[in-house]
């Protein structure tokens, strides 16, 4: 019937033909917007309406206030510091990968392995990884037992603990700098080798480019980047769990266990921790694209 | 070597350590499943395992199911977009954006918030409980992994589909008599193969082993039985550890051939 109502089509608008009252160009595009709704949008609206609805069915305000409730209070300080930390130093870490792939005289093939390796990384998340965390620095890892063998030195005795703050950060920034790698290569390339002559023509020392000229530029893709390591580290749910168990009281997990049996002994309180996150989460989206939208000015 | 070379060294090495020293460790602890022997035993004993079979083919039909309903959907929706709805795009590219809001521990929570009782507008019921029998759980499931990759199979078609001039493909292919099925299928989809290919190869990685969605579903799929075998045994899932890394590899490095020859061909068209 579709082939029909399409076949001769002449001009654009001529494609547009009606099919029982909706337009048919329409029909295309409805099974997507159908799967959106049933599987994106009204799961979220459900959780929405949740937060705002007391036992008794009425609307309330009440789970909302109680997101101020201390052990709440802090799995939130906790994963949004440890997304924090994790975002900061992956974007340290992996800017100067980048950079030293890009500006320095490493050779292709490295650079090119180096790449891969980032695109494994950055999606090798969850249990796998943690596993692999624990068999390189857990009480019998590799690395403990190696700093162990050689120097004498057991760094559990010196208070590092993998099922931590410090271990969790150190595992997670194993998929975060590998991202920030990915993401600015191709902002380094874009560096217009004219804006390095032209400052030095002006006599700049290679600290005044940088200082002046290149992070300026790069500054909105930095802290763009920055806050997509944030937002992976702050939904992260499967890794933490795996390595952890429920020792790290982060919002994902106490999530989690609310899922398994309402632990907050209120259902109302934990759609509205699961609305607190996708409120964070969607103001570090739209501050991303803001910043896209910046650094898109400079670097094509 | 100039300054900056040795820098620049200095933190490549630095970087491959950090991603290659978890995995060595890994490995090295898998090989140590006997006493005293360096062996494979470790991968011998959990590639024995039933249960490890059971649970990695469900999650491969799940990944392809999972690949093939939203290589259609996503490919039917860009091209449709491209073609005649271009004032819905920023609209489709927000839905996109919408799973990287949404983390899976989230929409999972919201299937079962909203699925595990019947889907009624007022008195009318649409839909019975979701959750209820294996099947519809399993909608469920394909349905949350469609979500995940969203964002990378939308970006990944929809650059395809830039990169080809899908107005007068369609308008050579009508002229000469193709119907919509045949356009989709044989002119559309086929020049859009790499595209498709790393899109589904990416998802692919998602799917198999994530544990979040299957976990709280109940659904016996490869992340929950990995989760759960590394809480009673060790040397073994270190070996799967490092077998699901190999497998993310091979995704990975198969999207690096097939792009590479997108890019070779666009720069020879031009």
């Amino acid at each position: 019937m579709a082939q029909a109502a399409v076949a001769p089509p002449k001009t654009s608008s001529d494609l547009i033909a009606r099919f029982g009252g909706i337009p048919l160009a329409w029909v295309g595009v409805l099974p997507f917007f159908l799967f959106a709704l049933l599987f994106l949008v009204l799961p979220s609206l459900s959780l929405f309406t949740g937060s705002f609805t007391a036992a008794d069915g009425n609307f309330t305000l009440q789970n909302i206030l109680d997101l101020s409730r201390p052990d709440i209070v802090s799995a939130y300080t906790l994963s949004i510091q440890i997304s924090v930390v994790t975002a900061v130093l992956g974007a340290l870490f992996g800017f100067f990968i980048a950079y030293a792939l890009v500006m320095t005289g490493v050779p292709g093939p490295v650079r090119t392995s180096m790449v891969t390796a980032c695109g494994v990384a950055s999606n090798f998340a969850g249990v796998p990884l943690a596993f692999a965390f624990v068999a390189a620095l857990g009480r019998t890892g590799f690395i403990t037992q190696f700093l162990r063998d050689t120097f004498n030195y057991n760094i559990y005795d010196h208070g590092f603990n993998l099922y931590s703050f410090l271990g969790l950060s150190l595992t997670y920034l194993y998929f975060q700098f590998p991202l920030m790698v990915l993401v600015m290569m191709p902002a380094l390339e874009g560096l217009k080798r004219e804006w390095r002559e032209a400052s030095q023509n002006l006599g700049a020392s290679s600290f005044q480019y940088w200082r002046y000229v290149a992070l300026p530029i790069l500054m909105p893709s930095i802290l763009g980047t920055m806050i997509l390591l944030f937002g992976n580290a702050f939904g992260a749910y499967a890794t933490a769990y795996a390595l952890t168990g429920g020792r790290l009281q982060l919002v994902t997990i106490q999530i989690g266990a609310q899922i398994r049996g309402d632990v907050l002994h209120n259902p109302g309180l934990g759609y509205a921790m699961a609305l607190g996150m996708v409120v964070i989460m969607a103001v570090s989206i739209l501050a991303y694209t803001w910043l896209q939208r910046r650094a898109a000015r400079w670097l094509q | 070597m100039k300054r900056s070379t040795v820098w620049g060294w200095f933190w490549v090495i630095l970087g491959v350590l950090y991603l290659v020293i978890p995995l060595w460790g890994a490995f090295d602890f898998s090989l140590r499943a006997e006493r005293d022997v360096i062996g494979f035993a470790a991968y011998a004993r959990a590639f024995a395992d039933d249960d490890f079979w059971r649970t990695f083919i469900f999650s491969n039909q799940m990944a392809l199911i999972s690949i093939v309903i939203s290589v259609l959907l996503i490919v039917l929706t860009a091209y449709w977009v491209q073609l005649k709805l271009p004032q819905l795009r920023p609209i489709v590219e927000f839905i996109t954006l919408l799973p990287f809001v949404i983390p899976a521990i989230i929409l999972v929570f919201g299937y079962i918030k909203l699925y595990s009782r019947p889907l009624a507008v007022g008195p009318i019921s649409l839909l019975p409980p979701l959750t209820n029998t294996d099947f519809s759980t399993n909608i469920l499931l394909v349905a949350g992994y469609v979500v995940l990759a969203l964002p990378y199979m939308y970006r990944s078609v929809d650059n395809g589909l830039r990169a080809i001039d899908v107005r007068t493909l369609t308008e050579a292919a009508q002229s000469l008599g193709a119907n919509w099925i045949t356009i989709m299928f044989r002119i559309i989809m086929p020049n859009l193969r790499a595209a498709l290919l790393s899109g589904a190869l990416l998802t692919f990685a998602i799917v198999v082993g994530e544990l979040t969605i299957a976990t709280f579903l109940g659904r016996p799929a490869f992340g929950p039985y990995l989760q759960l075998l590394g809480q009673h045994k060790a040397y073994e899932p270190a070996a799967l550890s490092i077998a699901s890394f190999l497998l993310t590899w091979g995704a990975m490095i198969l999207i690096y051939f097939v792009t590479r020859g997108t890019e070779t061909q666009t720069t020879g068209a031009h």
